[in-house]
């Protein structure tokens, strides 16, 4: 059963073989199980969970049942549910229980899915390797000596050791794929403004963009469909005729053997330099082979301005974080210091005592880029970057239907590694942070092994609304491979 | 350009978080560090080309001028740390 796809979990309950309120403690069970060696999980309450999975019980008694009824999902604990604590991997809202609903999660509620549990995270989305949480690192299932990548390792950590069978995460500049990559799962970060920010705690608003995490293209088309839609309450979301995520994937193939005839496939060479290890790279060069044989034609294209992506991004995403975070001030919500002398002095100490040390250098950077004097040389300046790599993009889907490469430039790194060391973990971000940059879609899916028998993952992207074509090279891809379908020895 | 010391702890004012000399000290190698990464972006002539604020060249919609939310103030103010007959109570600023 914990092998289920979405689809087939579905049938059984459809087919009353099992009730959701049965489903759900067989998963509450493997977390309580799993749980203390992974840490995917910061909060479980399982009287919430079941009673959602009573009422979804209801819901399919009644014949009212959509895809996701009665499934359990874990969420990304940057999402607001009401009376849940949402942390958001932070100190600063570690006693904050949600008066509201995000989005994304009345939807979810709405379409009858069971919220297992809240996932570990970085704190406040701002790491590659969620180890800068305030419960502490997640463990990566595969090896637990090394990190799940970040900053949704929790949700990736939870789906690779099958202790939910999909989870939400959100992407600011990687954050869905490259745990998805290390975790050895599929993750999807939508295109900007198809999933509502609304109530997903924000870290870089031009950026932040939530999304499917799931063990196939298949689970993530399913999750996308309920996740996403027009919200009147999230200033950039889009108003768009509504998708069917999953409409490509049931299409019969004109020609069988060749089910992908006529996709091109931009291969950037930008991805495939210097900084991409060996054993990485030849996983995604027979990635590329076998879409190849699936009838797929690799185009070589260019993205010039790949290098400038991560200089870019770390300029962007903490000017808006610096102004984001100024609302964590210990008045409304959230952590105020215990002791403090006048109003600014309450502020100082409750900023300093609440935020951890990668989000207090983030906000510094911020408001030094923002501050005065210096604005031009460096916010304006990664704007008109922002602008040359969207255009890179548009040039590049002149030539070619998706873009593929690696999610990451190596396999999961051992845990501490790069924790000393901001640059070196910002620099893991070279291949994610462009597509965030651009707005565009793109996911990443297991291709293979590497370097100690760890996961590598696939990327692929695609121009602005592409993630129907996306999802359906990728179902395709492992239609005719297994590699989404190992698991990590230890976990069964 | 490296940021001095004084730089890191105006900045830090600035952000209202407290630092310590030997945070800021440590936060002054790591953000010159950063800085350096960054300053790649000085490479690339930028001339004529238009900032992009997001991903999306949307306009911001506008709505009609009506209320839309009802009054939950007892609800958010269960969770703030100090509250008052409706108030959110903060040392005193006025003398």
């Amino acid at each position: 059963m914990f092998n289920s796809t979405l689809k087939q979990l579905s049938a059984l309950l459809a087919q009353k073989k099992i009730s959701s309120a049965e489903l759900t403690q067989s998963y509450l069970d493997r977390v309580a199980r799993l749980n203390p060696a992974l840490n995917a999980f910061v909060t479980v309450d399982a009287d919430k969970s079941l009673a959602q999975a009573r009422a979804a019980d209801a819901l399919i008694a009644a014949g009212k049942a959509q895809p996701l009824s009665g499934i359990p999902v874990a969420h990304k604990d940057i999402f607001c549910a009401k009376g849940w604590r949402t942390s958001c991997g932070s100190k600063m809202l570690s006693n904050f229980v949600s008066p509201y609903d995000a989005h994304v999660v009345e939807k979810l509620n709405a379409a009858g899915a069971v919220i297992l549990g809240k996932t570990n995270m970085d704190e406040f989305a701002m790491g590659s390797s969620t180890e800068t949480c305030y419960f502490g690192p997640v463990k990566n299932p595969w090896d637990r000596t090394r990190v799940p990548g970040g900053s949704s390792g929790g949700s990736a950590a939870a789906v690779a050791a099958r202790m939910a069978p999909a989870a939400l995460g959100t992407d600011t500049g990687g954050s869905i794929r490259q745990p998805a990559a290390f975790s050895g799962i599929c993750g999807l970060k939508p295109t900007y403004g198809v999933v509502s920010r609304y109530g997903m705690i924000a870290f870089a608003s031009s950026l932040d963009q939530g999304g499917p995490m799931a063990r196939s293209a298949e689970d993530l088309a399913l999750m996308l469909n309920a996740m996403a839609g027009f919200d009147a309450r999230d200033s950039t979301s889009l108003e768009r005729p509504a998708e069917d995520f999953a409409r490509l994937l049931e299409a019969s193939a004109a020609d069988r053997a060749r089910p992908l005839a006529g996709l091109r496939i931009g291969v950037p060479k930008e991805y495939f330099g210097d900084g991409l290890s060996g054993d990485v790279a030849a996983a995604v060069e027979a990635a590329l082979a076998q879409f190849e044989k699936l009838g797929a034609r690799r185009i070589a294209i260019s993205l010039p301005n790949t290098g400038l992506s991560v200089p870019a991004y770390y300029v962007i995403a903490p000017a808006e974080a610096s102004s984001n975070l100024s609302r964590f001030d210990g008045v409304r919500y959230g952590y105020r210091a215990p002791e403090y002398g006048d109003l600014a002095d309450m502020y100082a100490k409750s900023r300093a005592q609440g935020f951890g040390a990668e989000v207090k250098r983030r906000i510094l950077i911020g408001t030094y880029v923002l501050s005065h004097g210096y604005y031009d040389a460096y916010y304006l300046k990664a704007q008109k970057i922002r602008r040359l790599i969207a255009q890179d993009f548009t040039a590049a889907y002149k030539q070619c239907d998706l873009i593929m490469g690696p999610t990451s430039p190596s396999v999961a790194f051992a845990l501490g590694a790069k924790a000393s060391d901001p640059v070196q973990m910002y620099l893991n971000d070279i291949y994610t942070v462009a597509a965030n940059l651009a707005g565009l879609p793109a996911m990443s899916i297991p291709c293979g092994f590497g370097e100690g028998g760890l996961p590598v993952g696939l990327q692929i992207a695609g121009n602005y609304f592409a993630e129907a074509k996306m999802l359906h090279a990728a179902h395709r891809y492992q239609l005719a491979t297994d590699w989404h379908l190992r698991q990590p020895a230890g976990v069964e | 350009m490296p940021l001095s010391l004084p730089q890191v702890k105006r900045v830090a004012w600035l952000a209202r978080i407290e630092i310590t000399d030997a945070e800021a000290a440590a936060a002054q190698g790591h953000l010159n560090d950063i800085f350096r990464l960054i300053e790649q972006m000085q490479s690339v002539d930028t001339e004529g080309v238009a900032p992009m604020a997001h991903g999306q060249d949307v306009v911001q919609r506008l709505r009609e001028d009506r209320v839309t939310e009802s009054d939950q103030h007892t609800l958010y103010q269960a969770i703030a740390p100090q509250v008052e007959d409706g108030l959110y109570l903060v040392p005193k600023v006025i003398e």
